[in-house]
């Protein structure tokens, strides 16, 4: 009983750890947010605003910043969908694929994926730059969502290949015999089957592309195609010598309200055990 | 109304290995037909051949007299009980059943289709649970989901993977008579698959053994077990197994571990000109000594032997006796027990006696054996050199008409109602 009780104890004091160390830093920003600029300026500032008010937001909607920020939202929304939409279905076949089919190179397939998914990003930036200059995809949405494409889809088809292995085999020939074709087997079973793992990895592709700051900083220069994480570095105060903290920290709490937005709806799918009950044991 | 034919059909893996080997099956129409053997010997690999889930290196599958080889699965017309019953988790009890009927091209109006679903959830039983999830049923509801699924459309026939393995022995002799009643009223040709010699002998019309992809006999459960082919199938059919005992001829007996035993004349021919011979008697041809009727006891021969322990389960009895194993045979018994799932050969008899007999272990004990119920079988080939082929193809010949008869009282019990 006593170790039961120290135990329970001792998970309660690593989650407060974790929680604070992951959220702490997001607090920070929301009171930073709410600060007037006076009290960026000099030493003395105080974790809770001492004058809350609502001014960075409104530069950010209404005020200065409105040009830089909106535009940005706009592009970084379309991008991200774009691109998570594009690859969820890419990696959604490519994953059945993997899991189902026998084919030569199914491993050197997987293999590459993860090598793709770790690679540095930075070190084809530059190549690229040229490249998208010549053939006129600089500071466009599709200069973009390739980019992000070749960020989520790898991961994308890791994680539902992981899904799709999960799911009896024998649903799927069970199917068939009822009288599906492979498509309608596909349609019919494995995709509502494998929903969970679509919804989790269409969150891991939105948050990557959404987070992404090298390449929007570096293949875009107007706010044609300039995403949010690239839009805030060009955030200037009211004049040189005053940093626009806190319109930054309103932006940042602003793009986070979407990737909160869409795990709560998601994560009423990420049911897990939802094949329970198709097979025995 | 459908027959199947399998012809010389071969499953070759592609690093060789034969999992079927030229395997050659009639399906009659109408006909329940079982396919047994230990794990391995490739029954649930021609099931999934029949069905199309497995491709066929060589020879011909013919559904209807229709060569079928390289039809996929979903044209066979052909319904299958899974294994691990293969519920679609995400539908309902109701769409569960219903999906081969709505992905059916040219299929009929909602209300036959309604009408279908609960014909089929009322053969059984699942009417109450028709709106929920496979996930929340019990497993012997689950395996009746699989079976409506299988029972609502006009398959060819039924086909059947292990479908009772999962369940509790008590709900499995349940499933196992509501199976052979559904079959009886519908008819319709089925192929089982099962390692359970019990469904094998109670569902089978035809039971075909399987033994590391080598049909070895197809026949009526009675004349398995009373006239099998060779030392496998006698071992694999019955429980507890047959008993094989090493036997030399000597002064016009065969000496066994347990004596010399006079046997009838036939046997004694069937094992002339060979040094020695196995001898297959099951446990219940044995009888303590003191409880044989006189009226049959002239059939058999009286032995002594040392009984080392016994079983008492009620209605029966078993005992057992140890003897020293021969080793001119000792390869071949422990190359039939691996065949059998066992690990190695036991030499020892299992006698099933009379409930009321007083033989108790570590005794001396005097028994009986009918000998005309002996085999004798060739230690090197394994075949039965006793087998009786005329009265094994009589007593198939019996069982397909008391069969017959059976299905004709209840189609009229069912047409009575």
């Amino acid at each position: 009983m006593k170790k039961k009780s120290n135990s329970t104890l001792m998970w309660v004091v690593i989650a407060i750890v974790v929680l604070i160390y992951a959220l702490g830093p997001v607090a920070s920003i929301l009171a930073n947010s709410f600060k007037p600029a006076s009290e960026f300026a000099g030493g003395g500032g105080t974790f809770l605003p001492k004058s809350p008010t609502w001014e960075n937001y409104g530069s950010i909607f209404v005020g200065d910043a409105q040009s830089l920020f909106l535009p940005a939202l706009r592009n970084s929304l379309g991008i991200t969908l774009i691109a998570t939409a594009i690859a969820v279905v890419l990696a959604t076949f490519c994953a059945y694929a993997i899991a189902r089919l026998d084919f030569p190179g199914k491993r050197l397939i997987l293999t590459a994926a993860l090598a793709v998914s770790i690679f540095p990003v930075i070190s084809i930036v530059t190549p690229l730059f040229n490249l998208w200059r010549q053939i006129g995809l600089y500071d466009t949405w599709l200069g973009l969502i390739i980019p992000y494409l070749s960020l989520t889809v790898p991961i994308s088809i890791y994680t539902l290949t992981a899904f799709f292995q999960q799911i009896p085999w024998d649903l799927e020939r069970a199917a068939q015999v009822d009288g599906a074709t492979n498509w309608q087997a596909f349609i019919k079973v494995i995709v509502p089957l494998a929903l969970p793992g679509v919804f989790t990895t269409a969150i891991i592709a939105f948050f990557i592309a959404w987070n992404d700051f090298v390449y929007g900083i570096s293949l875009t220069s107007t706010s044609a195609a300039r995403p949010v994480p690239a839009a805030l570095a060009f955030f200037t105060g009211a004049s040189q010598f005053e940093e626009p903290a806190g319109a930054i920290s309103a932006a940042a709490i602003v793009v986070t309200i979407p990737v909160i937005i869409i795990v709560l709806l998601f994560q009423r799918q990420i049911v897990s055990g939802l094949t329970q009950g198709a097979v025995k044991g | 109304m459908s027959t199947i034919t399998c012809k010389n059909l071969v499953k070759r893996y592609d690093d060789g290995f034969p999992a079927i080997n030229d395997v050659s099956l009639d399906i009659a129409d109408g006909e329940f037909v079982i396919l047994v053997g230990p794990s391995g010997c490739g029954k649930s690999t021609l099931l999934r051949m029949i069905v199309g889930l497995e491709d066929i290196t060589s020879g011909d599958l013919l559904i209807n007299d229709k060569r079928v080889n390289e039809v996929a699965p979903r044209d066979r017309n052909l319904s299958m009980v899974f294994q691990n019953y293969a519920l679609y988790p995400h539908l309902t009890v109701y769409e569960n059943i219903a999906f081969p009927l709505r992905l059916n091209k040219n299929k009929g109006s909602k209300e036959d289709l309604d009408t279908r679903v609960r014909r089929a959830a009322d053969m059984l039983d699942l009417n109450e649970h028709l709106d929920r999830k496979p996930g929340n049923l019990s497993g012997g509801q689950r395996q009746r989901v699989a079976m409506g699924r299988a029972i609502v459309r006009d398959a060819d026939a039924f086909l059947f993977d292990e479908p009772l393995s999962n369940l509790d022995a008590k709900l499995r002799g349940q499933m196992r008579t509501q199976i052979a009643q559904l079959q009886r009223t519908l008819g319709t040709t089925s192929v089982y698959v099962t390692h359970d010699q019990t469904e094998a002998m109670t569902l089978g019309d035809e039971v075909a053994v399987l033994k590391r992809g080598v049909l070895q006999q197809v026949a009526s459960p009675r004349e398995l077990y009373e006239q099998p082919v060779n030392l496998f199938v006698a071992g694999f059919i019955g429980s507890p197994e047959m008993n094989f005992l090493p036997a030399t001829m000597r002064d016009g007996k065969l000496s066994t571990p347990l004596g010399d035993l006079t046997v009838p004349d036939a046997h004694m021919q069937a094992a002339e000109g060979r040094d020695i011979v196995l001898l297959g008697v099951r446990p219940e041809h044995f009888e303590d000594a003191k409880l044989v009727d006189d009226a049959i006891r002239d059939r058999g021969t009286v032995f002594t032997a040392d009984v080392s322990h016994t079983d008492w389960l009620g209605s029966e009895q078993f005992g057992y006796i140890r003897y020293e194993s021969d080793h001119a045979v000792k390869d071949k018994l422990d190359e039939l027990a691996r065949d059998l799932d066992g690990d190695e050969f036991t030499p020892q008899v299992v006698v099933a006696l009379d409930s009321t007999s007083r033989i108790r272990g570590g005794t001396k004990a005097e028994l009986w054996m009918d000998t005309r119920k002996l085999h004798v079988f060739d230690p090197e080939t394994g075949d039965n050199l006793t087998r009786d082929a005329e009265a094994g193809a009589k007593l198939t010949k019996e069982a397909a008409e008391e069969r017959a008869a059976e299905i004709q009282r209840a189609k009229a019990a069912a047409a009575g109602h």
